[in-house]
């Protein structure tokens, strides 16, 4: 069953560069997206900052009505039928915003079940099965404000989740939290996911999305520009190889004499703490490491490796080629 | 929701929100002085009279202004502060009309305007000696609590607004000075220009202030209570109908969160 359908969504916002000025500025943050969604299924939505995922999630929670083009969440449409899309969706998203801070972690919690029409005699029981899940438990009775960035996102989490919903919308949930806060929350997803909840999560995180989703949809420009399983994006870059070399100097400006060179795919420039990374992705059987290296004689080098291309080699592939 | 689940779900939520309010020091500490001053300038103005009856007519006003002005700043300074820490899209997100989340905050304000009242009689009493006998205790008692709910109710519509357009919270500081001078709060709208009298008619606060002191200083406040009363239901009713689309013309324009 079809729990999320989405047809030739867009949203643009306008904008007035100031009240004196009739101009209006249009942005179109999302241009035609389509893509459904199956029961128990956790879909991803991947892409760089301003590509129009927030937005998408957005006018699918209803929180904005969508300029043109149709949604419908467990078979509501969320513009006509908002309140009864709200019953069963749940929202969930990162930072430190989205709770009251002179409020304990308890009192978040009531209040947000009263709002999500919880009965009266299930919350107790409800808040408290959702304070053990997030590891919450004995801290309940704190103040928010004195809550760490960890201990906020797994009061969101709580929070989203307190009416059951069938549905819940995931906008980049473990962003800023810790290693071991950001596994914890990956195993809660996946219980999630386990227990029949429809789950569609947006990320910057491309090994948490390699392993959680079960099919993903990289945006880009307000578009829609791949779709399908980890697998399947993988294999898009999936036949060749990818050559990493550590330099201590100015990598970028190798870039374009690499990219010239045969058997080279694309390349680029990651900053991994001292050192930066080219990145060289070969096609399939070609041997360009002794010819990357030539490119960078004058620099001085750290480690060569090769492996096999990941979800971030075939996202950075694909949103490179949208926005080239 | 079940229907009768919504007094429940107002309840906690006029809870929250005054606990939210009752530990935030620095409201508190506003709270606590602002209404002082007010009462301070007025007793130091009409105490020049001499006359008791005056300076008990001056001392209501005064109070009543504590509660105007809690509703009308902090009331919509409040509904923005949830679009600037994030809960609004969470509010708004959730399954109950929005009118049920704007009026336990509004209510929570003029209750802290409540203080305000206690605290102005309490300052003229001890400081300035005046003599507070209220000649019909029931109907203050009545009156009090009517026009704290009634301002309470025109901060709820204020709040609409505040919910559609990201710079209305400054019309709460707007409007806050004007309502105390078209009210009568310190000065009878008897000598203010005509064309301001449907101004002032149209206003809870004024009929409110004037059941107050019908009741303390012996008159005859059921007229002005009903009417206090009928613009109270009034500002709910037109509160509750607009709320909706001014919810959707708030989703069609992007205004629910900062950016």
């Amino acid at each position: 069953m079809t729990v999320i359908e989405v047809s030739d969504l867009r949203r643009t916002y306008r904008t007035r560069a100031s009240p004196w000025r009739r101009a209006v500025r249009e942005v179109e943050a999302v241009r035609g997206v389509d893509f459904a969604v199956e029961r128990g299924e956790l879909f991803g939505l991947l892409g760089p900052n301003g590509a129009g995922k927030t937005t998408t999630i957005k006018m699918l929670i209803t929180l904005l009505i969508p300029t043109s083009g149709t949604a419908r969440v467990l078979g509501h449409d969320v513009v006509e039928e908002s309140r009864e899309v709200r019953r069963r969706v749940g929202y969930v998203f990162g930072g430190d915003r989205g709770l009251y801070e002179r409020l304990s972690g308890l009192d978040n919690l009531r209040y947000f079940a009263e709002l999500y029409g919880v009965p009266a005699r299930d919350q107790r029981a409800r808040i408290g099965e959702l304070l053990e899940q997030v590891g919450l438990t004995g801290r309940e009775k704190e103040r928010v404000e004195g809550y760490s960035r960890g201990m906020r996102q797994r009061l969101h989490v709580a929070r989203g989740l307190l009416h059951k919903p069938e549905v819940l919308f995931l906008d980049e949930p473990s962003i800023g939290i810790d290693p071991v806060g950001a596994r914890e929350l990956r195993g809660t997803v996946a219980d999630l996911r386990s227990a029949g909840t429809t789950v569609l999560l947006t990320t910057h995180y491309m090994f948490e999305a390699d392993e959680l989703c079960d099919r993903i949809a990289v945006i880009a420009g307000g578009r829609i520009v791949a779709e399908g399983t980890p697998a399947d994006l993988k294999s898009r870059v999936g036949e060749g190889s990818v050559v990493e070399v550590e330099v201590y100097g100015d990598a970028g400006a190798a870039v374009a004499a690499v990219e010239a060179l045969p058997g080279v795919r694309g390349a680029g420039v990651e900053e991994r703490g001292q050192a930066q990374v080219l990145v060289v992705r070969a096609v399939p059987g070609a041997e360009v490491t002794h010819a990357v290296l030539g490119c960078l004689a004058d620099v001085p080098l750290g480690r060569v490796a090769t492996r096999e291309p990941t979800l971030e080699d075939a996202y950075v592939e694909l949103v490179g080629a949208t926005t080239a | 929701m079940s229907a009768a689940a919504v007094p429940r779900a107002l309840a906690i939520g006029y809870w929250m929100h005054l606990k939210m309010l009752a530990t935030s020091a620095f409201n508190g500490f506003l709270a606590i002085i602002w209404p002082l001053f007010f009462a301070t300038i007025a007793f130091l103005v009409y105490g020049l009279t001499g006359d008791d009856r005056t300076l008990l007519y001056a001392s209501i006003g005064a109070s009543v202004m504590g509660v105007w002005s809690a509703v009308s700043t902090s009331g919509s300074a409040t509904v923005q502060r949830e679009r600037r820490q994030g809960t609004l899209e969470l509010l708004v997100a959730a399954p109950v009309p929005i009118a049920w989340v704007l009026l336990p905050i509004t209510t929570a304000m003029a209750t802290v305007g409540l203080y305000s009242m206690a605290a102005t009689l309490l300052w003229g009493w001890l400081l300035f000696g005046i003599d507070v006998t209220i000649a019909h205790p029931l109907q203050f008692a009545v009156s009090v609590p009517v026009t704290v709910l009634a301002i309470g109710m025109l901060g709820f519509l204020l709040s609409v607004t505040v919910v559609r357009y990201r710079t209305a919270w400054a019309l709460g500081n707007a409007f806050e000075l004007p309502v105390w001078l078209v009210s009568g709060f310190l000065v009878p709208i008897s000598i203010l220009p005509e064309w301001v009298r449907p101004i002032s008619w149209v206003l809870a606060p004024t009929w409110g202030v004037r059941a107050i002191r019908e009741s303390a200083l012996g008159g005859q406040p059921l007229p002005d209570l009903l009417a206090c009363l009928g613009l109270g239901v009034g500002y709910l009713l037109i509160g509750v109908v607009c709320a909706e689309s001014v919810l959707r013309s708030a989703r069609q324009n992007a205004s629910l969160a900062l950016s």
